[in-house]
């Protein structure tokens, strides 16, 4: 990865933003002063049926909790973006939103008028909000990416919060293997017990990715991933303007 | 959790048995019970839930598991919808476990999981586009196709995280019974995957029972 920060910004907690990440960038997500959570769902921006898929995502690796040289699979079979890098471990992608009654129930209600935009954005609504940017509506969220939250499984099934797993300045990198439409919020996971509503900023990075290697780690994390790189090399080949054409 | 029912298969307003690779979608009434029967053993059915009066809304896996604090749906699960509302409740499960994280087989994720060459193979993906598609009346499309329940199967997440696909815990005979809190579609793939022992490498016909 270039040591070249093209763009940097810093989004507070409680927001919700999107924006298109072409193949060969690399977005670093900072948790910048812990205990962040960032709701992020994936699609394809040519053809918006096309997103992220969590049971994919989990079944063709064998995982429950996503990091280091796991990739993020569309339900195309096709790696939307890979790890390449993780600090924080552990990130869920199975317990969805908060929504307006989960914040009202928990943290209280907030008008607008009183609060402007200290006011409780829960994480569903600002999905709705950002999809419907691009035409998608309730019909198109699918189960998201929390990352920076840790939800553990015990051998009973029961889900656990652990609270304290995000630290202040863990990062992740997410290197995009084919152009991605990234549709994301700050709120708080829905099972965040903070007694006040947790308003935690994540700072961005883009950076240009550097060239995949034979030896990748995420590609040939398992024999999996190395047949999903293969799709979106054949996807991304269909997609290439032929010199001279 | 291990509970049997009292219905009788007699009384049944409605049965249909699905053969193996078809699929089932059809609305059924609030206060109506389904029972969904494995025949013939290890068999899983990938299954979808809709509102009849709105079916964007539907099942939501992440607000179910979240909202009972468990991964794993038996009996006594209530079945929440994306708007958080109870769709259906688990009232008997002769299983004792099912599956709602492992989402469905589609050609494509077949290719990853089993071979490239695998891509033409029948999928539960296939069976729910062609049953939205031939079943206008719903007005649903792939949008509709989203993270659904996977009766019978069993799908152990252990405590460092990772995820397995272990044997099937079902058996001929055994099943799992649900009453509608709302008016719902529901949407069954009789599962057609023929690489990992979620059918025992051998898909079998279910039936559908519906109780008033």
């Amino acid at each position: 990865m270039s040591d070249t920060i093209y763009y940097q910004d810093t989004i507070p907690g409680g927001c919700h933003w999107s924006m298109v990440l072409n193949r060969g960038l690399t977005l670093r997500l900072v948790d910048a002063e812990g205990g962040a959570n960032v709701g992020m769902l994936l699609y394809n921006p040519a053809n918006l049926l096309e997103r992220y898929n969590a049971p994919d995502t989990l079944k063709c690796q064998h995982t429950f909790k996503l990091t280091r040289g796991h990739c993020l699979y569309s339900d195309m079979g096709r790696v939307f973006c890979s790890i390449i890098e993780d600090t924080a471990g552990w990130h869920d992608t199975v317990c969805g939103n908060t929504s307006k009654k989960i914040v009202a129930d928990r943290w209280g209600e907030r008008s607008y008028q009183q609060y402007r935009n200290d006011w409780q954005l829960n994480g569903y609504d600002s999905f709705l909000v950002e999809v419907a940017k691009y035409g998608l509506g309730k019909k198109d969220l699918a189960a998201n990416l929390n990352l920076f939250s840790k939800v553990c499984v015990d051998d009973k099934g029961a889900l656990c919060f652990d609270a304290a797993a995000a630290r202040a300045g863990s990062f992740i990198d997410l290197r995009f293997e084919m152009d991605t439409l990234v549709v994301f919020h700050t709120c708080p996971h829905p099972l965040n017990p903070s007694v006040h509503y947790p308003r935690m900023p994540v700072t961005f990075q883009i950076r240009a990715s550097a060239v995949v290697a034979d030896n990748d780690m995420c590609k040939n994390y398992c024999p999996e991933n190395q047949r999903g790189f293969k799709n979106t090399e054949l996807y991304n080949l269909g997609r290439l303007q032929p010199a001279g054409g | 959790m291990i509970k049997e029912s009292k219905l009788q298969s007699a009384q049944a307003v409605y049965r249909e048995v699905v053969a193996a690779g078809d699929y089932y979608m059809r609305p059924m009434q609030r206060g109506q019970t389904i029972r969904i029967l494995d025949l013939e053993g290890n068999q899983a059915a990938d299954t979808l839930f809709y509102n009849t009066h709105d079916p964007g809304e539907r099942y939501s896996a992440m607000d179910t598991i979240r909202a009972q604090g468990n991964v794993y749906l038996t009996a006594g699960t209530v079945l929440l919808s994306n708007a958080g509302n109870p769709m259906l409740q688990i009232v008997a499960d002769t299983c004792g476990r099912h599956d709602t994280l492992g989402g469905a087989c589609a050609t494509e994720s077949n290719t990853v999981r089993y071979a490239l060459e695998k891509r033409c193979m029948h999928a539960c993906r296939d069976s729910w586009l062609l049953a939205v598609t031939e079943n206008e009346q719903f007005g649903m499309s792939k949008r509709d196709i989203t993270h659904n329940i996977n009766f019978f199967m069993n799908v152990p997440v252990t405590p460092d995280g990772g995820l397995t696909f272990a044997d099937g815990i079902s058996g001929a005979g055994k099943y799992v019974e649900l009453t509608a809190r709302m008016d719902v579609i529901v949407l069954i793939s009789n599962c057609p995957q023929l690489n990992n022992p979620c059918n025992a490498y051998n898909p079998t016909p279910i039936e559908v029972l519906i109780w008033d």
